[in-house]
């Protein structure tokens, strides 16, 4: 290394090192900290309480709650935003002209993605705010009106405790399928032509070729995505924040983790108690993304 | 030359199974209907709220609510655009736009100047360094949240424009770091060195040579932060009570419209909050796509 580059390097490293240690390492190792204690938030004064947060929080029943919330979100939320996208990208791909094997698009394919892509920039309060209109419990609403004309009846929604956690995953969802639409499909079209024109040639039909050739290929990109819709359904924060009364829903029905943590630090001067929920909700994340990137793991295939 | 021969022949005859009717009506096959149709679907579950929402911010409460929220506006009411300005939207379009344009020059200035050293030099520590930032991108912001207000306001910097700026750059700084890494290590050394060779310092030669050769990475991670600042609404709900940014705004309306029950008002702020960055995609769709996913997948 040439005389002066460790200044150099130093000079460099200073401040955004200095930002990121005071703005967000310290803040998360100063939560560890406070987890176990009985720290109010308020008072400059607390004690040291060990795991007691940690017990307290395997009895309390709105914590519960909304860890089953999260859960079930966890498991929707991937499982649908990733089959839906990869539908939509197939359909984008392979609906097109037959004899070009499944890379040539369908006529509009720009359009459906300018059209799908949208929610992905606006904000999530904003989408949190059209949807809770659309779903306007009274008849007039405007998901009502149409549901009612095909003869489907009329729904509650976010009034209703038994379907409003699942309205709040239907705007997940909305909001998410665009995004890795445009992600699996921008994976796909890097997949060489002759792969498909070869398996073509040796009598495959479009759809072998989907699950035989063009989901293994994409296997990374999938992994990756599951991961970050899961860390996307563990917060779920604003959609909750904004939609549903209360906020947390009638009965707690959409009440979330991280709803808890606001609600416990700022609110009800249980600031010790909030961080011990944020280290669950941190372990989760961490087992989630490990369990995903390993379970799911395949042979990476070069091409 | 024969086996070319018959590779054309079985892929020529492949086609006219699928499609016997041949290439004039290819659009018309039952597979390609099925795909239009559920494009088509979800394209309208997609668009149709969207623009409703827009039509909404002509609307009187009692249209938007009333027998047939379909209805096309009697009266475009262009007031409840002047209402909402009013009612502080103004304002939290330009704590916004501050925020923002401080906040994303920061982050890239930042996370450039630490991805390209971490990528070009060799020292001692480096992999701490960047383990250090590519864990902050697993971190949930929730386990910070509680402490991070005690840190800001310990500072005297809740609700400033400061406060929110340095936040949003420490927060931003571990994607950037991460992704311009990887940019850097694709880049040539050899021209890096020839400004050494001749004289440049390092500094000159990373805002000189290697940055404008960084543009294409820049330009992707920045839509990125754009987005991603812009709409960041966590972070300044709980740090920002009293100077709200336009997002949190939004959502401040909602809570109040429910009493004051003036809802064409709430729409006119929320097409004043979608327009901007709606007329930026359409504009430019291909690169914010192109950015948004490339972004991801690195």
């Amino acid at each position: 290394m040439r005389h002066g580059s460790y200044r150099f390097v130093a000079s460099f490293l200073a401040i955004p090192l200095a930002l990121y240690a005071i703005f967000v390492i310290s803040p998360f190792a100063q939560a560890f900290y406070y987890s176990l204690t009985n720290w109010t938030g308020v008072s400059p004064k607390f004690e040291f309480v060990g795991l007691d947060n940690f017990k307290t929080l395997t009895h309390d029943a709105v914590f519960r709650k909304a860890l089953g919330n999260n859960v079930i979100l966890l498991i929707g939320v991937p499982l649908l935003v990733i089959l839906l996208a990869l539908i939509f990208a197939y359909l984008l791909n392979v609906g097109g002209r037959s004899n070009s094997a499944g890379v040539q698009g369908v006529r509009g394919n720009g359009f459906y993605k300018l059209a799908f892509f949208l929610p992905q920039v606006l904000s999530v309060p904003v989408i949190a705010v059209i949807w809770s209109v659309v779903m306007t419990s009274t008849d007039n609403g405007l998901a009502n009106t149409v549901t009612r004309k095909l003869g489907l009846g009329t729904s509650q929604f976010l009034a209703n405790p038994d379907i409003a956690l699942y309205c709040v995953m239907w705007v997940m969802i909305w909001g998410s399928v665009g995004f890795y639409l445009v992600l699996f499909n921008a994976a796909m079209s890097g997949i060489p032509k002759d792969i498909f024109e070869a398996a073509i040639i040796d009598g495959a039909s479009r759809l072998s070729t989907f699950f035989r050739i063009t989901i293994p290929l994409l296997w990374d990109t999938i992994q990756t995505s599951w991961v970050y819709l899961a860390i996307l359904a563990l917060d779920a924060y604003a959609l909750v924040a904004v939609m549903t009364a209360g906020p947390g829903g009638p009965d707690n029905s959409t009440q979330v983790m991280a709803l808890q943590i606001a609600d416990n630090g700022f609110k009800f001067g249980r600031a010790g108690y909030a961080s011990a929920m944020g280290v669950v909700l941190f372990f989760l994340t961490l087992i989630i993304a490990a369990v995903m990137l390993r379970a799911t793991r395949r042979d990476r295939i070069e091409y | 030359m024969t086996l070319q021969i018959d590779v054309e022949g079985t892929r020529s005859e492949d086609a006219l199974q699928v499609h016997p009717v041949g290439a004039k009506d290819r659009s018309f096959s039952p597979v390609n209907v099925f795909s239009h149709t559920v494009l088509i679907a979800w394209s309208i579950l997609v668009v149709v709220p969207f623009v409703w929402s827009l039509i909404a911010s002509l609307k009187s409460t009692g249209e938007i609510f009333g027998e047939n929220p379909w209805a096309w506006p009697k009266e475009l009411l262009w007031d409840n655009f002047s209402k909402a300005w009013d009612k502080g939207v103004g304002d939290y379009l330009a704590n916004s736009v501050v925020v923002v344009v401080f906040g994303v020059f920061g982050t890239m200035l930042f996370g450039s100047m630490v991805a390209y050293v971490l990528a070009r030099y060799d020292f001692p520590g480096n992999r701490f360094i960047y383990y250090l930032f590519a864990a902050g991108m697993m971190f949930p912001v929730f386990l910070a949240i509680v402490p991070l207000f005690f840190v800001v306001q310990n500072f005297g910097m809740i609700s400033t424009y400061q406060g929110l700026i340095l936040v949003y750059i420490a927060y931003s700084l571990p994607f950037t770091v991460f992704f311009m890494h990887a940019f850097f290590r694709t880049l040539p050394t050899s021209i890096a060195e020839a400004a050494l060779v001749d004289g440049a310092s390092h500094t000159t030669t990373f805002f000189r040579v290697m940055l404008p050769m960084a543009k294409p990475g820049l330009l992707s991670v920045g839509i990125f932060n754009i987005l991603g600042q812009w709409n960041q609404f966590v972070l300044p709900s709980f740090l920002s009570p009293e100077k709200p940014v336009l997002s949190q705004g939004i959502a401040t309306l909602l809570g109040s419209q429910r009493y004051e029950n003036d809802w064409g008002t709430l729409f006119a702020a929320l097409a004043i909050a979608m327009l901007p960055v709606v007329v930026v995609y359409l504009i430019f769709y291909r690169q914010v796509q192109a950015g948004l996913t490339g972004a991801t997948l690195k």
